[in-house]
């Protein structure tokens, strides 16, 4: 039993990952750009919702359209002002531009609200759901399905939709794509307010798990999410599902586990982080990638 | 051409060292209390006040000598010692153990009668070295390494230990709730919090408290429902979570979401972990500190005091700042109670055994001393019960 329930606690921490995993996936399925600043965009979310909660008290269904609303918002503002000026530059430079976009929201949010945490109160309280001698959390029951609806809204989106349609052929060769009368730029927008929106849904429900906003919150949950989306393959929608869920029963089974009375939890990022290096080293395109030819 | 830069860098240390030597490194000659150290009818008493005032932990310094000087401050406003008034001397040792011997001695030389001092435990373990010598009454605020009291009987401590606050949760959880098996989750990466785990684990092993697991994380970690669930499945009726707020906070939000209903032990990182989850999460959770803001009459005092003069809420360190000032100050009573001239070594013995074999009402609780540099004091016990802290008992 005590099983299930670490299962659980990997599906809730997987989701997360699996949330933002996806808005690191699409937008470098389109642009081939590591957007670093993903993270902190989610970052920008819990911070929402604590002043729209904490300090506006304006209840929670006010918080959740707040902080989902910012953070597409956001997510289109810095496409538009920090890479739509350099879509013809050398991709180093695009990633830098991402990193410094990084570092701009978490000293801007040190700026404004301080180094230390902010507490908010849990987003929606749903009792436990107990079955026998097991305790369910309902956070992570909520967390998983939400996670499952957004995942299945996506694929929808990006399969059945018209704009779907044009966000795949802008992937597959964008100059193509614009000689088709796609609009590339309204395309590309379109993709990074969908990234956003998933991190603002994502936002939410980190603030209801963890209920605390720090500034560099976003930072390690990015990198966590880097690394589930290159395990399972990035730029593939439900790779980075399936690597958000895989790194987070990794990370909920290795902090669980114990040699002897030695508990093992301390290894937990260093496990992460070999993953990537080993996938990179044995399988770069990851779990569900598949390799493109580079075209002459 | 290398030896041009070899000689180059030479010239460049050089330089950097005299720039070092030569810069003001303290902002010297504070007077304390406001009085000018005028003498009223009598002369002065000078006392130093070493502490890292800029730098990396500039914030406990800067803490310790805000308490310390309201305490002196206070004093003169009464009267001073015999009619004396009390001239601080204040250093920044910037939390450098070099820069702290030195302060030490320019302190010496300044004729200081004692000092209050230093703030961290590294810096304060030279200047325990270097002041057996002088047999120079000093005492710490906050320096809890044991030790800084190891090298002479002049040295004084006005905190407690670390274990010792380990040990005491573990007495307090076998004898006043009660409790017959526990699980500890602890910051590995963090000396403070290792060291209160181990004390407190030894002492359960003494009272046969069944300790059922123990369970690390790392720095900077936000998610401990694993750890959390494996102490859930192992039956322990209280956790131990020796960290500081902000992990406690979310520690005790995952425990409760999790199922747990038992009671959550700390220590005084625990201090704003009421901030930092919600107040119905907090049922049975108790820690100890030697401070906390809570209702009492001696207490209400000093905050007030310290609100007036400082325009915010004192803490844990401004209160042993506090503390650590009325015990030297009551070594220094005891020396001019019995007419002796400053600066002579019968004196320095005076203010030694003045503190040695005195009380002094704290705000951190009374302090005494039998025999070593460590205090003899009751620690307190913060019930969270109700959702913010309360007092619950000395222990």
């Amino acid at each position: 039993m005590i099983f299930f329930q670490q299962l659980l606690n990997g599906l809730q921490l997987g989701s997360i990952y699996a949330l933002v995993a996806l808005g690191y996936t699409m937008v470098y399925g389109i642009i081939l750009l590591l957007n670093f600043a993903h993270g902190d965009i989610i970052m920008v979310g819990a911070y929402v919702s604590w002043v729209v909660m904490s300090r506006l008290q304006l209840g929670p269904i006010t918080a959740v359209f707040a902080s989902v609303l910012m953070c597409t918002l956001l997510g289109v503002v810095i496409e538009k002002v920090a890479y739509a000026p350099l879509r013809s530059a050398p991709r180093l430079s695009l990633l830098i531009t991402a990193i410094g976009v990084s570092y701009f929201l978490e000293n801007g949010a040190q700026l404004i609200f301080g180094a230390d945490g902010k507490n908010m109160n849990a987003i929606f309280s749903i009792p436990n759901l107990t079955i026998g001698s097991v305790t369910l959390s309902s956070t992570a029951l909520v967390t998983l399905a939400v996670t499952i609806v957004a995942m299945i809204g996506l694929l929808m989106l990006v399969h059945k939709t018209k704009m779907g349609k044009a966000m795949r052929a802008v992937s597959e060769d964008m100059g193509a794509a614009q000689l088709m009368g796609i609009s590339v730029n309204a395309t590309i927008s379109f993709t990074f307010a969908i990234g956003s929106l998933l991190a603002g849904i994502g936002s939410v429900l980190y603030s209801n798990i963890y209920q605390m906003a720090t500034p560099t919150m976003g930072s390690m949950l990015g990198l966590k999410a880097f690394v589930a989306a290159v395990l399972g393959g990035i730029g593939s929608i439900p790779g980075a599902m399936i690597g958000g869920f895989a790194v987070g029963f990794i990370e909920t089974f290795v902090s669980a586990a114990k040699i002897g009375q030695q508990s093992l939890s301390v290894w937990r990022d260093a496990v992460v982080f070999a993953i990537l290096i080993i996938v990179l080293v044995v399988k770069p395109t990851g779990i569900m990638g598949h390799k493109v030819r580079e075209k002459v | 051409m290398k030896k041009f830069f070899a000689l180059l860098i030479v010239v460049a240390m050089a330089l950097a060292i005299t720039a070092c030597s030569s810069s003001d490194s303290g902002e010297a000659g504070t007077n304390g209390g406001g009085v000018n150290g005028q003498s009223e009818n009598g002369g002065s008493i000078k006392v130093g006040l070493l502490a890292p005032l800029t730098g990396d932990v500039a914030q406990y310094g800067l803490s310790v000598a805000s308490g310390a000087e309201l305490y002196i401050k206070e004093i003169n406003e009464a009267g001073g010692i015999n009619g004396k008034t009390i001239e601080v001397i204040k250093y920044d040792e910037q939390g450098d153990a070099t820069e702290a011997v030195n302060n030490y001695y320019r302190l010496v030389d300044d004729g200081v009668v004692g000092i209050i001092g230093d703030v961290t435990s590294a810096p304060t373990v030279a200047v325990a070295q270097a002041s057996v010598e002088d047999n120079m009454p000093m005492v710490t605020a906050s320096a809890t390494d044991p030790s800084v009291i190891s090298y002479g009987s002049n040295f004084f401590q006005a905190c407690l230990n670390d274990p010792y606050q380990g040990t005491t949760m573990a007495k307090f959880a076998a004898n006043e709730l009660g409790v017959t098996s526990v699980a500890t989750i602890y910051n590995t990466g963090d000396d403070y919090s290792i060291g209160c785990n181990d004390a407190f684990v030894e002492q359960c092993n003494e009272l046969d408290v069944q300790v059922l697991s123990q369970e690390g994380y790392a720095d900077g970690d936000v998610d401990f429902n694993a750890q959390l669930t494996s102490i859930i499945a192992s039956g322990a009726q209280a956790i131990f979570c020796p960290n500081y707020y902000q992990d406690d906070g979310m520690i005790v939000t995952q425990a409760r979401t999790l199922g747990f209903t038992g009671s959550i032990l700390g220590v005084d990182g625990w201090t704003n972990t009421h901030e930092y989850t919600d107040p119905e999460n907090l049922y049975d959770c108790y820690f100890c500190t030697s401070f906390a803001i809570i209702d009492d009459e001696k207490i209400n005092e000093f905050v007030d005091a310290y609100r007036a003069e400082n325009d915010k809420d004192p803490g844990n360190f401004e209160a042993l700042g506090y503390d650590a000032a009325m015990v030297l100050l009551n070594g220094i009573k005891a020396a001019e109670d019995a007419g002796l001239e400053a600066g002579t070594d019968d004196y320095k013995q005076a203010v030694i055994d003045g503190i040695a074999n005195g009380t002094v009402a704290g705000v951190t609780g009374e302090i005494s001393y039998d025999g070593t540099g460590a205090p003899t004091k009751s620690i307190m016990i913060v019930s969270l019960d109700s959702g913010s802290p309360e007092f619950y008992m000395n222990y």
